[in-house]
């Protein structure tokens, strides 16, 4: 169900450039639909809940501050930060210049003196020009100076593509920074995972790279009353079995597609991987111990990407459990297209995962297409 | 002073003439920029100024060059001319100051011996010729006052407290090293000395420098501290000057007001690439008005000049009037790093700064005003040598880091290596690694 109404969500905002309020207005009434689906239980959008966890994270410690481009009066560029202004003053959420590299690298020089900044990018596409900072004076520094200056900074923003943003704003970061020790990337998902994770991100001492997903802000999620807690916190490195399935594994960050399987007749355990470094390969490999098969999905490009590493770790360490080779579904190999028929061609659609699916157990595709 | 080969002729800041009058305005004659105040309690305008002829300051050295600064900018005032009949600085500063001079000096010329034994390796930038700007800046600064370097930054570290033998160890790779020999001869870091790096790239250090500032700000207005008056140095080269960080720092620095003083290392050169190749306006001192911040220019050679400099720069920035741009205009006596054969350099262009070495300068001051002896002096370079013997002893018999070293500290938090396969974190397997460790 989240499925399908997702898939119109995303419909809905092909032809929106990133900052538009009507079309966040219609991903809000999406979400309100849904809300009355599910009477009883609360439920809270991505955006809320990484806004309620950066809220709460600034009341507990007051050495919690954002930084970043329109942070501050213009309430975020996704309004993730709204209210924060006013809330805490400028002197806690600063309004940043457009100098990427020059604000991460004094928000890695706060966090040196034991401040914790939490540094917004407005995409991470602009992280590149901030990357410096963030792999040689971040992540790389409390090994360099053995264990004496340590980097508790977070760096967030929406990574991968949103709808028709063109080449230059679409690229998905999480291979890169997944590749780098010394940080620790994030990727949530339900606005559960949003809470949770970025309230561990805020309060753990090693640089922690967070990518968020800009199709999701709007998206709303059941979330528990545990998850309301203030002192709800979700353990770094340990993903998330969405479902449990007994024919496939398939792992997946920022975008689902079980639903549609489940008509197909194949059970597909869903692994949400919610941390790409470290990755939870012991998750991982049980199920696959389990399913004996895998497919691994994510947006960015093939080469070098997450699917590949989860691939090699599922053939170092369950060679014997696998039953069919391990299927990638990655974005296309292509930089992102704007028309946006080609876009959707570029990035994995449901029909792409399930002739994945079929393929690798050996049952014949329903969509006729080429392999 | 024209450099050779140079079509641009640096202007130096007024000559300071010791027969000049107490004017203010008597230098208006010799400059061609425009000034429009000089009421700024930087440019030293509640000071008395005596200019008395007396035989304490040798009219060589104060026509060199002197410190003033000016500027362009109705942000930037004046710094008035200063010849003063009190001395620059009492007795037990001056043997503080030459001593920790002459520890650079001795601790680099020990290094390349060492390197050229084999017994360091990689990368090593000395810093012969340029300790007059370590010792002139940093033995202004409290253990609180942070200090951010580049990849020359042996003395540096040295000058803010960092041991010599913590540093020799660590350029050595031994365990008992500054940073158990994980960082190297780039990478200082001293958390007890406020030393925070030590960075290899260009430029890098500048917003670190200028986050550290911003630390300091913050601790005072919003955590409260109110007696939190920390000042950053971001120590670079003439080549950072070109560099966008740079100057996104000081658009930073200047718009928030920051306690972070900005200080260019112009030694005219970067690897083989002369400033004036480099650089569509050589005068770096003047990029800081253009962000609403004096600039100033000082003879990086005599380490007196600079520490008037540094004395006012600092004072501003506790102050809470923000940022400062001090050039200092210095030479590195040796090649880039020890690996540069420095063939690009002219010879008489080298043979004009070693004429004006800072330790010699200052030498020559301190016994021509009185203030101490030669014995004093010669004590002093006795116990620094042995300092820098005992250095090497104490690296050479220190043991390398253990294997087991190699996967600690990579996070503050190890659980950051992720859960094993046996469905644990692998930091809590005894074999796999402790995680973090102290230095």
């Amino acid at each position: 169900m989240l499925g399908t109404i997702r898939q119109k969500a995303v419909a809905a905002r092909s032809l929106s450039s990133q900052v538009l309020e009507n079309d966040l207005m219609r991903l809000r009434s999406v979400a309100s639909v849904m809300r009355h689906y599910s009477a009883g239980t609360k439920e809270m959008t991505v955006r809320d809940a990484l806004n309620s966890a950066l809220d709460e994270e600034m009341a507990a410690d007051p050495s919690v501050f954002v930084m970043g481009e329109e942070v501050g009066e213009y309430q975020g560029a996704y309004k993730i930060t709204k209210g924060l202004l006013d809330k805490y003053g400028p002197e806690r959420v600063v309004d940043t210049p457009i100098t990427e590299a020059g604000f991460a690298g004094i928000g890695v020089g706060s966090a040196y003196h034991g401040l914790r900044p939490v540094v917004e990018f407005m995409t991470f596409n602009f992280s590149m020009q901030a990357i410096d900072h963030i792999i040689n004076s971040a992540a790389k520094s409390n090994y360099m100076s053995a264990g004496q200056i340590n980097v508790p900074i977070v760096f967030r923003g929406p990574n991968g593509p949103a709808a028709g943003v063109g080449a230059q704003h679409s690229q998905c970061y999480g291979a890169w920074y997944g590749s780098v020790p010394g940080l620790k990337v994030l990727v949530p998902y339900s606005s559960e995972d949003a809470r949770g994770l970025l309230k561990a991100a805020i309060r753990d001492p090693d640089p922690v790279v967070f990518l968020e997903n800009e199709l999701l802000y709007g998206e709303s999620f059941p979330v528990s009353a545990e998850a309301l807690n203030s002192s709800f916190c979700l353990p770094i490195g340990k993903a998330k079995i969405e479902r449990e399935g007994k024919d496939i594994t398939i792992t997946a960050f920022s975008k689902m597609a079980a639903e549609i399987l489940e008509k197909d007749g194949i059970s597909a355990e869903v692994i949400n991987l919610r941390s790409i470094r470290p990755l939870d390969r012991a998750t991982i490999n049980a199920s696959v111990r389990k399913t004996n098969r895998l497919v691994t999905v994510e947006e960015g490009f093939p080469q070098h990407g997450i699917g590949a590493e989860i691939c090699a770790s599922v053939v170092e360490d369950s060679f014997g459990y696998l039953d069919a080779p391990v299927e990638r579904i990655a974005g296309a190999d292509v930089p992102t297209p704007y028309a946006a028929n080609l876009e959707r061609m570029a990035f994995p659609q449901i029909e792409d995962i399930v002739r994945a699916a079929r393929r690798v157990c050996y049952r014949k595709s329903s969509i006729a297409a080429s392999a | 002073m024209a450099f050779v080969g140079a079509k641009i002729k640096i202007i130096q800041p007024l000559n300071l003439n010791v027969h000049a009058s107490t004017h203010p305005h008597s230098f208006t004659s010799n400059n061609n920029c425009k000034f429009t105040s000089l009421s700024s309690p930087f440019l030293g305008s509640t000071r008395t100024h005596t200019l008395t002829l007396t035989r304490s300051i040798s009219p060589r050295r104060s026509a060199a060059s002197s410190s003033t600064v000016v500027a362009v900018s109705d942000v930037v005032k004046e710094k008035k001319a200063k010849s003063t009949s009190n001395l620059l600085l009492t007795k037990e500063e001056g043997l503080e100051v030459y001593e920790d001079m002459y520890l650079g000096r001795a601790f680099e010329d020990m290094c390349a011996q060492m390197y050229y034994r084999g017994k360091m390796f990689g990368f090593v930038h000395l810093y012969n010729g340029q300790e007059a700007v370590s010792s002139g800046f940093i033995k202004l600064l409290k253990k609180e006052d942070s200090v951010v370097s580049t990849y020359r930054d042996h003395v540096h570290a040295l000058s803010k407290g960092v041991p010599a033998r913590a540093v020799m160890s660590e350029l050595f790779g031994k365990k008992t090293g500054c940073c158990r020999g994980q960082g190297g001869s780039m990478h200082m870091f001293s958390a007890e000395h406020n030393v925070l790096g030590g960075f290899a790239f260009i430029g890098e250090g500048i917003p670190v420098a200028t986050g550290a500032a911003f630390t300091s700000k913050y601790k005072r207005e919003v955590l409260k501290e109110a007696d939190c008056d920390h000042v950053t140095l971001a120590f670079f080269g003439d080549g950072t000057a070109n560099n966008g960080q740079f100057f996104e720092c000081l658009n930073m620095a200047a718009l928030w007001k920051l306690p972070i003083i900005f200080v260019v290392e112009n030694n005219l050169w970067a690897i083989g690439m002369s400033h004036l190749r480099a650089t569509s306006d050589p005068e770096i001192w003047k990029k800081g008005p253009a962000f609403g911040m004096p600039g100033v220019h000082v003879d990086g050679m005599d380490v007196l000049k600079v520490r008037e400099v540094a004395k006012e720069a600092i004072g501003r920035a506790r102050r809470g009037e923000g940022p400062t741009l001090v050039e200092c205009e210095t030479y590195r006596f040796r090649g880039h790093s020890l690996a540069d054969p420095d063939e690009l350099r002219d010879p008489a262009e080298k043979a004009h700064y070693a004429a004006r070495d800072p330790i010699t300068q200052l030498k020559k001051y301190l016994i021509e005003s009185k203030l101490v002896s030669e014995a004093d002096l010669k004590a002093i370079e006795k116990k620094i040598d042995e300092v820098v013997e005992d250095a090497v002893e104490f690296a050479d018999e220190s043991p390398a880091p253990s294997r087991s070293q190699l996967l600690e500290n990579v996070f503050a938090d190890p659980r950051g290596f992720g859960i094993g396969p046996d469905g644990k974190y692998r930091c809590e397997d005894p074999k796999f690694t402790e995680g973090t460790a102290q230095v």
